[in-house]
């Protein structure tokens, strides 16, 4: 294991949806936009095996006749009216901006994946 | 080899709410920047969303017109992805169970109707305005980015075909008719060049003939019909050319450059995983009950089909029909208005399709913000059949009336544009005029016909213009054979 977990070679659970799990942990990592060091590599992938682990015995409960469920609360329709609330104040909004200019948030420029 | 183009259309649509989708933010356009917003739209911790109730009928009201299945249950998903125009890191969208999905839409092209499956509409959230500073505003070279989150989170709708579309023509017509559809239903200012509705086209092409599909290419950034149409026949031109010189065609999003006429590679399509959708837990799911949904179907108004055959039975030519359907219900409010009224439908029309829609062009306004009702449009021909009124002056009422000068019989006489067709009053004018011109006169009683005119213009010139000539007209003949 390490930079790739691969649920194949997990014991006991081979499959999560009856897909073979195998995750590429170095390019998680970038389409997060977090760099890890060799070693954090290495670290989190062993955790996130873990994590799979432990997801594939809920998998091996039986689930026959059990409605899938996105939510834990028996509730739909939270809605709100269409009415406008005041916003913020923009100098509080921009308070919590590490750089701000001319009332816009600033950000470093914007650097394409490779 | 000849190839033939494959194309599907992805349609954004800003909802016209007043506030924003997940949080009571004004949604409107045009304000300061950063000042619609709040802990939700701008994803500071601990912010909870909560659905907009008009924008989820309204997502229903655009599927029901595009005649889609509303799905019994949906709910919302979390679409993650890095980029700082989106403060939360994920877009609250909607992945395997849209609301709407399934439906249809009919488009002609030069008299030749063709359908376009729908394959879904679902709802989500805008993103923030980035602005790149330095580098000469590109991405690539700019020195940082500035950040206006007004447009985050409001509402979205995305409408997605299916590839059936086969020319570049096809798609612009589709997008047209679309645009006619949501200006129908008012629940879109539908305006291209701010970004309330925006198209891409996924192209592909293949040899004619065949059914397997090319590489697709997503092309974005046209924000006018015209570039819509003008990308998609660029694409079209560059795929055909790469696949005969033997190079491949690369899956990509590609950028429309409106000036250069070109479409330029952006970064390589992410595929659908990496947007690692999961269901968005703060979110409960959507449900549209039957009676829900037909009471949204009872409530839609008439659509664009509907409206184009009710009205070409009036009489009314299809370019006029044209801009009468591009105007939305407001526009057909007030025409069917008018016309219920009992105004004459060619004349009226004539008037909405000239002088009201100049009227909003030039002064940068809907026509809901202004006084025009279809009463007023009946009075205003009423005014003009009965000779009150000339046709150039019935024009300058309805400006006045457009521009809240009152109503079209205020204007009238406000502005001095009643016209004189009582033949007692003008009978005095036209002795007065023979008078003065006797030998005019004395052509006219021998039956000379190019004096009337001349006749007529004097006595226009001392009525001050405001004589009906068409009446003093067939006075000046009726005197001529006395």
């Amino acid at each position: 294991m390490g930079r790739r977990v691969c649920m194949e070679s997990v014991r006991g659970a081979p499959t999560i949806g009856g897909m073979a799990i195998d995750i590429d942990i170095a390019y998680v990592a970038r389409l997060a936009r977090i760099d890890l060091s060799d070693e954090e590599l290495e670290r989190i992938g062993r955790q996130l095996g873990g994590i799979l682990e432990h997801a594939a015995l809920v998998q091996q409960l039986p689930t026959e006749g059990v409605e899938p469920t996105s939510h834990p609360l028996p509730m739909v329709n939270a809605f709100r009216p269409d009415r406008v609330v005041p916003p913020l104040e923009r100098d509080t909004a921009l308070t919590q901006a590490p750089q701000a200019e001319d009332g816009y948030f600033r950000v470093p420029p914007t650097l394409e994946a490779e | 080899m000849e190839y033939e183009a494959v194309i599907g259309i992805e349609t954004h649509v800003e909802l016209a709410t007043a506030s924003k989708m997940f949080c009571g933010c004004p949604a409107q356009f045009g304000a300061d920047p950063n000042t619609n917003v709040c802990p939700v739209c701008l994803g500071l911790p601990g912010a909870l969303p909560v659905p907009n109730e008009q924008a989820i009928e309204w997502i229903v009201a655009i599927g029901l017109a595009l005649d889609c299945e509303i799905a019994h249950r949906s709910q919302f998903h979390r679409k993650n992805y890095f980029y700082a125009d989106q403060p939360k890191n994920y877009q609250i969208s909607q992945f395997d169970v849209p609301v709407c999905s399934g439906g249809r839409l009919d488009i002609e092209v030069a008299g030749v109707v063709s359908r376009v499956r729908i394959n879904r509409v679902h709802m989500e959230e805008d993103t923030g305005k980035m602005i790149h500073v330095g580098g000469g505003g590109r991405i690539k070279d700019a020195d940082h980015s500035l950040l206006d989150f007004n447009r985050s989170g409001v509402p979205l709708v995305e409408i997605v075909t299916e590839p059936d579309l086969s020319s570049p023509q096809q798609a612009r017509a589709f997008a047209q008719e679309l645009q006619t559809i949501v200006l129908a239903l008012g629940v879109s200012d539908a305006k291209l060049e701010e970004g309330s509705m925006r198209f891409d086209g996924n192209v592909s092409i293949r040899p004619k003939g065949t059914q397997e599909m090319g590489t697709k290419v997503e092309v974005k950034n046209m924000n006018s019909f015209r570039s819509l149409e003008r990308a998609l026949a660029y694409e079209i031109e560059r795929q055909t050319a790469a696949l005969e010189a033997g190079e491949q065609v690369l899956q990509e999003t590609r950028h429309w450059d409106e000036g250069a006429g070109v479409t330029g590679g952006m970064r390589s399509k992410e595929e659908s995983s990496d947007y690692r959708y999961f269901p968005e837990p703060d979110l409960v799911p959507i449900e549209i009950n039957d009676t829900r949904r037909e009471a949204i179907r009872n409530a839609l108004p008439e659509l664009p089909a509907a409206r184009r055959l009710r009205w070409a039975a009036l009489g009314i030519d299809p370019a006029s029909i044209a801009v009468l359907v591009a105007g939305g219900s407001d526009l057909a409010g007030v025409f069917d208005g008018a016309v219920a009224a009992g105004a004459d439908p060619k004349t009226v029309a004539n008037w909405l399709t000239g002088e009201v829609t100049a009227f909003l062009r030039r002064e940068l306004v809907d026509l809901g913000a202004t006084p025009l009702t279809g009463g007023y449009l009946f009075e205003l021909e009423r005014l003009y059949a009965a000779g009150d009124l000339s046709s150039t002056a019935a024009k300058q009422v309805l400006v006045g009336v457009l521009a809240g000068e009152g109503s079209p019989a205020e204007v009238a006489e406000e502005r001095d544009l009643i016209q004189i067709s009582d033949t007692g009053a003008l009978a005095t004018e036209i002795d007065r005029v023979l008078a003065e011109h006797p030998a005019a006169y004395q052509r006219l009683k021998e039956g000379d016909p190019k004096v009337v005119g001349f006749l007529v213009g004097q006595v226009m010139k001392v009525t001050a213009g405001k004589a009906d000539p068409k009446v003093v007209s067939t006075m000046l003949r009726q005197k001529a054979e006395d």
